[in-house]
């Protein structure tokens, strides 16, 4: 054996519902002491910056409808990678699915006469859909057809589409109104998606979020398909025996996503900024915050409500520290990535006990072996 | 200019520009033949990057720089190694993690390089002999040292996976960790260190960026090259020496996308090149695959444990 202590994982027979809450709380707080350590080393005061944030994103009103805001398209894209991951179909391409949607909502706000004013926001909200289904379904149908990881061709759409927003709104889409600017035409007031007061919170845009994640919820947990995407994702070998078709419930899981991220671009540019804009203009990277949005809820599409108020919180402070304190707007990634390190490290300790052995003792005792062989 | 010229001329580009993805590729194969995927490369290349730009200059010495770099890469991967060879968890989100992590702390620190004139930039040491050779002169022989390092490496590790001890423990720990672990390899040791090999090859790739490629800092200057990292990973079926054909491949490419903006094509369009030509390029390889009946080492993004079967 080794001199140095060996860390050993055993599988948990079963977890309690607590670790299930109490795990994701502590490996955001974790992660939140490790970035002030790398605040610190910058010459960033952590404690300073950490209390701006907190009161940019909770200390107002402002700061508050803010922070639903930006939750929006969190909710809606969390919602739907909270299904494809459960399938482990690992869509990496929220983010180009999300700016396809407002290319299509921007096409049918501007370019498509004669539609009514009562149908103009529906069509849009149904086009965004469609486009961020049918931009999803490029990784799915090389993933079935040619059985392509979807974590690259995913990802590598999110690259193309971006160009593509950036090609319509330097070319062709460029507003005739927006000297200057690399912005489409404004949006005509049937294509704006109505907001709460003075807030920027598109309401019915946030009515679809909470929708959307509660669908999914019951999708997951209450419908065949849904037990189809949870023994896919956990048993793959035990679903191709159970005669599930692998492919069809990846090109599916696929589809969803990618619908509801369009919708969520659908409601960046017809809800905020009422016409096309450059990538980064429409989201600062939404469809990957979803990312850990729907890790941190465990996959709970329920959860991701929760997730997405908290993460939504956590880049309007971002912004404000930004502001105040002369911070790059990477500093985001920052938070992004150590949240999903540690909480993917923290999901450990809700699948398995940690023991920690020294050298030159033995510590295997029956109770332990019967365990293992369960797991 | 005749087309022969021009070719050449491109080609000739061609290599400085593929040799950030050459780094990239070669340190991936490896970290993937002992079975681990580390998708952080795109996050350790950029901290190689901004690494680079930072100690080159504080010290003036391009050669400090890059060893540092290669540090950093090599630092950051052992995060994943942690998370997904000790904590066993999933490694594609451990690798988007590192990634994200990457681009988060690069921007932070890189904000006061932004603007800067480089103090040192790596130049052209034309080999003495070679570098009169007619027509492969001028292509190969005419590049900075990195240039060089990098197209040595590839025999090199050719050499080491397929005739060395360490090659078949290396590739036996990807195929069969069991089997591997029952001879006596170990493991982890071995996985660790590829995987660090694989850090330290992404950062010096990102240090080509910001000292010798394009010397300056730009927030995200990688801009996706990392990810085409790993789909080179894939197009080269693990081999150093085909992953040396598509990291010039993309080189290439690189070198058309900015002559084409100079005929008038939209710039926009033509950024997209690379990342169509990568959806093409696995395409290519999965046919390829299926036909020969190649593939990824069978226990890629399989955690081992002794205990767990």
């Amino acid at each position: 054996m080794n001199s140095l202590p060996r860390i050993r994982l055993e599988k948990r027979l079963d977890t309690p519902r607590w670790l299930g809450v109490a795990t994701p709380v502590f490996s955001v707080l974790a992660a939140l002491l490790v970035i002030a350590v790398i605040f610190g080393l910058l010459g960033v005061n952590p404690l300073v910056a950490y209390a701006r944030i907190f009161t940019g994103a909770f200390g107002s009103l402002y700061g508050l409808s803010e922070t639903v805001t930006k939750a929006i398209p969190l909710m809606l894209a969390g919602a739907g990678l909270a299904v494809a991951f459960r399938a482990r179909v690992y869509n990496i391409g929220a983010e180009g699915q999300l700016l396809i949607g407002a290319v299509c909502a921007t096409g049918v706000a501007l370019f498509v006469p004669g539609v009514p004013d009562g149908l103009r926001l529906p069509a849009m909200f149904v086009a965004g859909a469609l486009g961020g289904a049918l931009w999803a379904m490029v990784p799915a149908v090389l993933k079935a057809r040619l059985r392509i990881d979807e974590v690259l061709t995913s990802l590598m759409t999110v690259y193309i589409a971006s160009e593509l927003v950036n090609y319509l709104v330097y070319g062709p889409w460029k507003g005739l109104y927006e000297s200057g600017f690399p912005y489409s035409d404004k949006f005509p007031p049937a294509a704006q998606i109505p907001r709460i007061g003075i807030t920027r919170i598109h309401y019915p845009t946030l009515i679809l979020a909470l929708l959307a994640a509660v669908l999914a919820y019951f999708l997951v947990r209450r419908t065949r398909w849904g037990f189809e995407i949870r023994v896919t994702g956990e048993n793959p070998e035990a679903a191709r025996y159970a005669g599930m078709n692998y492919l069809r419930t990846a090109m599916l899981v696929m589809a969803l996503s990618g619908a509801l991220a369009g919708i969520a671009g659908v409601g960046e540019v017809a809800g905020i900024h009422y016409r096309l804009r450059y990538p980064q203009g429409i989201s600062p990277g939404y469809g990957f915050t979803a990312i850990i949005v729907a890790w941190l809820a465990r996959l709970n599409p329920l959860g991701v409500i929760l997730t997405a108020l908290l993460i939504g919180g956590l880049l309007v402070g971002g912004d404000a520290i930004q502001l105040a304190m002369g911070l790059p707007s990477a500093t985001v990634y920052l938070f992004n990535g150590m949240i999903l390190l540690f909480v993917l490290g923290g999901d450990l300790f809700t699948r398995y006990q940690i023991r920690i052995e020294l050298p030159g003792r033995a510590v295997a005792t029956p109770v332990r072996l019967e365990r293992e062989e369960v797991g | 200019m005749s087309i022969w010229a021009y070719i050449f001329s491109v080609l000739q580009a061609a290599i400085p520009a593929g040799t950030p993805l050459l780094y990239g590729t070669l340190g991936e194969v490896t970290a993937e033949r002992s079975g681990v995927v580390n998708l952080g490369v795109e996050g350790m290349m950029i901290m190689g990057a901004v690494t680079a730009f930072g100690v080159a200059q504080a010290t003036g010495n391009a050669f400090l720089a890059i060893a540092a770099a290669a540090l950093v890469g090599g630092l950051l991967a052992l995060i994943h190694a942690f998370a997904s060879i000790t904590l066993r968890v999933n490694q594609v989100v451990s690798g988007l993690a590192l990634t994200m992590l990457g681009q988060g702390i690069s921007g932070m620190m890189g904000k006061r390089f932004i603007g800067m004139p480089p103090r040192v930039q790596l130049k052209p040491v034309p080999i003495p002999g070679l570098s009169d050779l007619p027509v492969l002169g001028p292509l190969l022989f005419q590049h900075d040292l990195l240039v060089y390092i990098g197209l040595l490496m590839v025999p090199v590790l050719w050499f080491l996976f397929y005739r060395t001890r360490w090659g078949i423990n290396l590739r036996s720990v990807g195929e069969s960790p069991a089997t591997a672990d029952a001879m006596g390899v170990n493991v982890f040791q071995v996985r660790y260190l590829a995987v660090f090999f694989g850090g330290l090859m992404a950062g010096i790739g990102g240090a080509y960026l910001s000292i010798v490629y394009a010397p300056a800092w730009i927030e995200g200057m990688t801009a996706g090259i990392g990810w085409i990292v790993i789909a080179l990973t894939i197009f080269a079926m693990w081999d150093p020496v085909r992953g040396l054909l598509g990291a010039y491949l993309f080189g290439s490419v690189r070198v058309l996308q900015y002559r084409l903006q100079g005929l008038g094509i939209s710039p926009p369009l033509l950024n997209m090149l690379p990342f169509i030509l990568t959806i093409l390029v696995l395409m290519f390889s999965a046919g390829e695959a299926m036909r020969k009946r190649l593939g990824a080492p069978a226990a890629l993004m399989q955690p081992y444990t002794r205990e767990e079967r």
